[in-house]
């Protein structure tokens, strides 16, 4: 059973670990939308128009109209 | 997903019958609005919605009707005054309230926070992204969906911030900078203080937990000594960071209750922690006797849990008066020495003469000293028809100039506008608790005292009698019989259900509105703005020629787009696309009519005349006969008529509509055993011809407010609970003297005061869902606080008879609040069903 006097610290170490990212995770706002992320993710950007000419397109009809 | 989204689509596309496929508004019989979208003609209500269509169209982002889940915001209201007021934001002086600029990035590079509204759900938040981030000179721009904020950054030498701020209202939002005020930073700072507390309990809980676990067996099955003795102390250790950060509210919470003499929650909560966790400390030290710390954590954690839920219902109520404060605009034209300079509003002081432009809102109150012009103050006052203010005349900051500039002198700017004074009571309001929880929080301190009383004759039994057991005793008791669950039962609830009511557009801003909701007996409505839509619609046209209504029609709205009156804009709003003649030597007696030359047109060279029948027959000596007239008014509209020098061409019938789901709701209403009445300041015919659409039997009209205020005490003398429904500033004292008042959203500012709750929405179907919802919350409350006192009841005894180890006593607790707790959030989980909206969408 003495292998659990090293196992234990281990554990600790990966406590402080997972403390520390989390404290990272709420400093760089990681919670601060809840809800948004999760929809985003259905809304895939393939009809996003991706070349160039497409894109002065739209930045025409931004600045235009 | 994709099945029922095109169910959705199956929307009648063409003819005038369809709501309008941008914003789901009934499309008004006769307009010709389009947009083609995904390959089929989509008809539109109003050149706004077309005009927002074909941009998201031309933007390549068509698949944000495929997974919007909402209907849009009308446009209706988004074209004008409000595009020409962009441009100022890019003043730099403007800029410095809101706009940043960091620190070792480009020169150019500014960031901003915005406010957006019109974000219903997660595809207008793609939308805006994607239509955004697209312009060249954007950086950057994300939206959060929960607070509908965005944060922009942009490179001020490519892109203006008023081309942005277009660039959104084009698409069918609007966009407003605002600064992050200082409430706003502390409640985003006590939100992630209060997420690392919990997490930080949560992470070193489970850690105690697990020894807690291996220590319990070990008891049973034998341990070594010194590995139970390591475990002891390592508990001990994992336990400090919960104790010292995580449970330090109880502790000041606690401390704050002494000092005061008073007796809270947190005492008994202090009590039980520091008692379990020292006995725990002197056990591990002496090596024998029972350790606590995985009750410690267990209770610290489930409390913090409770408590982070409660304080996310609170922000969301504070968010919603943020709406009134954007009001007020963020900058004014000041006159010095006839030179027009642009300030930030903030720094208006007393006497400062102001340019107010049409379209603009007004910075501050004041008076007009030059010029004259019609002012929307249908936010401040509830009038819905424009106010003529001439010089002389006061202005009520955040009211809208509609017709033309003026300038005026400032009496009162910031802080001591009437806009501010209203925004303190709404705050003062939401401070507010309800009775329900008053209550509580009074049985709480009883019932604190009681426990500690207990707690204290059932240690110095135990003390007498088993030496060996009465600290464990003790510990449970304090801990079993904790009143969290009864502090939480209302508290929870409530704010759940202000979360649920919000998503409906019903703002709660006062603690007792729910409950008296529920009670109420009477349902009083008031008539204009509440069940009528408070705007003006041509109704019918008579002709008395030959000509045709739609050319009376045409020569009517010639002349009226000269006019900013609403009755004129409810003519061409009609009138539409209809080519109208061209009019020249145009002259305007504000309030009466108008008159102007026909330059094309079969009545070549005539003049003609529009406006009311006094008007016409004091220019043109005609007149229809007396019944006529009556019949024409006689359900309360407003009659207009059109006349050449020879003849009365047309009468034009211009009224208030009835709310299209005003029926349902006065329906429903009744089945839930409300007495529904009407009481207005209206003549007869109109209250009956209302009240017959709406299936409303008691009917009063001609009241002056007083006169409504008699009632409504007449009917309190008779025991009724009174809610009452209103917007106009009228209703103010009625519904200040009903038990419960809800102010529909458009209204007033000072109905706003006095309305327990307000309607933000304006769709009054949401009025019987709210209290579905009410009634709901009411009956989990009574649960929470039976299931609390029932626990309570049964557990005591059981402690005190040394029945309970304190660990069980903390798992019992736990249990407690968080079936409390969690009976709570299940009034959020509720579906906020919302008539008029069409085919079901499942699949969301």
């Amino acid at each position: 059973m003495e292998i659990i006097y090293l196992l234990v610290p281990l554990a600790l170490i990966l406590v402080a670990a997972i403390v520390y990212g989390f404290l990272w995770a709420i400093r760089s706002g990681q919670f601060d939308d809840m809800e948004g992320p999760a929809h985003s993710i259905l809304m895939d950007d393939d009809d996003r128009p991706t070349d160039a000419g497409t894109e002065n397109q739209l930045n025409s009809q931004d600045n235009g109209d | 997903m994709g099945i029922s989204t095109e169910a959705v689509q199956q929307l009648p596309s063409t003819g005038a019958e369809g709501p309008c496929f941008h914003c789901g508004l009934p499309v008004p019989e006769g307009s010709n609005y389009s947009a083609e979208i995904n390959g089929i003609d989509r008809s539109m209500c109003c050149p706004g919605c077309e005009a927002v269509a074909q941009a998201i169209v031309a933007g390549g982002l068509n698949d944000y009707y495929k997974f919007r889940d909402t209907q849009n915001a009308t446009g209706r209201e988004l074209v004008p005054h409000f595009l020409d007021e962009l441009k100022l934001y890019d003043n730099p002086k403007v800029q410095q309230s809101f706009v940043r600029h960091e620190e070792g990035e480009g020169d150019d590079v500014r960031e901003a926070s915005l406010i957006i509204e019109g974000i219903v759900c997660a595809a207008c938040v793609w939308l805006n992204e994607h239509h955004i981030a697209s312009m060249s000179g954007v950086l950057d721009m994300q939206i959060n969906y929960s607070t509908h904020r965005a944060r922009l950054r942009w490179d001020n030498s490519i892109v203006s911030l008023s081309d942005v701020l277009a660039a959104i209202s084009r698409i069918g939002y609007l966009a407003h900078p605002y600064d992050p005020g200082r409430q706003q930073l502390l409640f985003e700072k006590q939100r992630k203080q209060s997420l690392r507390r919990l997490g930080l309990a949560g992470i070193f809980g489970m850690q105690v937990m697990m020894l807690a676990v291996a220590l319990y067996f070990g008891q049973r099955s034998g341990m070594d000594a010194g590995i139970k003795n390591f475990f002891q102390w390592l508990s001990l250790l994992l336990t400090l960071p919960v104790l010292l950060y995580s449970a330090q509210p109880f502790f000041l919470g606690a401390w704050r209750d002494i000092k005061n003499l008073r007796m809270g929650m947190d005492v008994p909560v202090t009590l039980g922690i520091a008692a379990a966790f020292i006995a725990s400390v002197i056990h591990s030290i002496t090596g024998s006797g029972e350790i606590y710390f995985d009750s410690v954590v267990m209770f610290v954690f489930f409390l913090l849990v409770a408590r982070h839920f409660e304080m996310a219902g609170r922000k969301r109520a504070a968010e919603s008066s943020e709406a009134l404060v954007r009001q007020m605009p963020a900058m004014a034209t000041r006159l010095v020495n006839d030179r027009e300079e642009v300030i930030p509003a903030v720094e208006l002081g007393t006497g400062d003469h102001l340019l107010i432009r049409p379209g603009e809102h007004i910075p501050a109150d004041g008076i007009v000293t030059k010029g004259r012009s019609s002012i929307d103050e249908s936010l401040l006052t509830g009038e819905s028809l424009p106010v003529s203010r001439s010089t002389g005349e006061q202005v009520i900051g955040g009211s809208i100039n509609i017709e033309s500039p003026f300038t005026m002198e400032v009496l009162h700017s910031g802080e001591d506008t009437r806009l501010s004074g209203i925004l303190r009571l709404l705050d003062k309001a939401q401070a507010e608790k309800p009775r329900i929880s008053l209550q509580a929080d009074r049985i709480v301190s009883f019932f604190v005292g009681g426990v500690l009383l207990l707690a204290t004759i059932v240690g110095i039994y135990w003390w007498v009698h088993e030496p060996a057991q009465w600290l464990a005793i003790t510990i449970a008791v304090l801990v079993v019989t904790c009143p969290c669950a009864l502090s939480l039962a209302t508290p929870t609830a409530m704010t759940a259900a202000t979360g649920n009511l919000t998503t409906l557009g019903l703002l709660t801003t006062r603690g007792h509105a729910l409950e008296t909701l529920v009670q109420a007996t009477h349902v009083i409505f008031d008539k204009t703005g509440t069940l009528t839509r408070g705007i003006l619609t041509l109704k019918d046209i008579r002709t008395y020629t030959d000509r045709t209504p739609d050319e009376c029609l045409a020569m009517a709205a010639a002349l009226e787009n000269f006019s900013e009156h609403p009755l004129a804009r409810a003519i061409i709003q009609y009138a539409g696309d209809i080519q109208p003649p061209v009019v020249s030597e145009v002259s305007n007696v504000p309030g009466s009519g108008l008159s102007g030359k026909l330059v094309s047109g079969k009545l070549d060279g005539d003049t003609l005349y529009i406006g009311s029948p006094k008007y016409i027959l004091a220019s043109t000596q005609h007149s229809l006969d007396g019944h006529e007239l009556a019949h024409l008014g006689e359900n309360g509209d407003t009659v207009v008529i059109l006349a050449s020098r020879q003849a009365l061409l047309a009468a034009f019938i211009l009224g208030d509509e009835c709310r299209d789901d005003a029926a349902g709701v006065v329906a429903s209403l009744q089945q839930a055993g409300k007495q529904v009445m009407l009481l207005t300041g209206d003549h007869p015919q109109a209250a009956q011809f209302v009240a017959r659409q709406c299936g409303i039997e008691q009917v009063m009209s001609e009241l002056s407010p007083q006169d409504k205020l008699q009632q409504v005490k007449r009917l309190q003398q008779q025991g009724a609970v009174v809610a009452m429904v209103g917007d106009g500033v009228n209703d103010a004292p009625v519904m200040a003297q009903a038990q419960v008042s809800i102010a529909m959203g458009g209204g007033t500012q000072l109905a706003l005061t006095s309305g327990d709750m307000i309607l933000l929405s304006e769709q009054l179907g949401h009025l019987p869902a709210g209290l579905e919802v009410a009634r709901r919350t009411l009956s989990i409350i009574r649960q929470n606080l039976l299931w609390a006192i029932g626990y309570n009841v049964i557990a005591l005894p059981v402690a005190a008879m040394g029945l309970l180890q304190p660990w069980m006593a903390a798992l019992g607790m736990s249990f407690s609040s968080l079936f409390v707790v969690m009976n709570a959030l299940r009034l959020t989980r509720m579906p906020a069903r919302i008539p008029n909206r069409g085919p079901a969408q499942g699949g969301h």
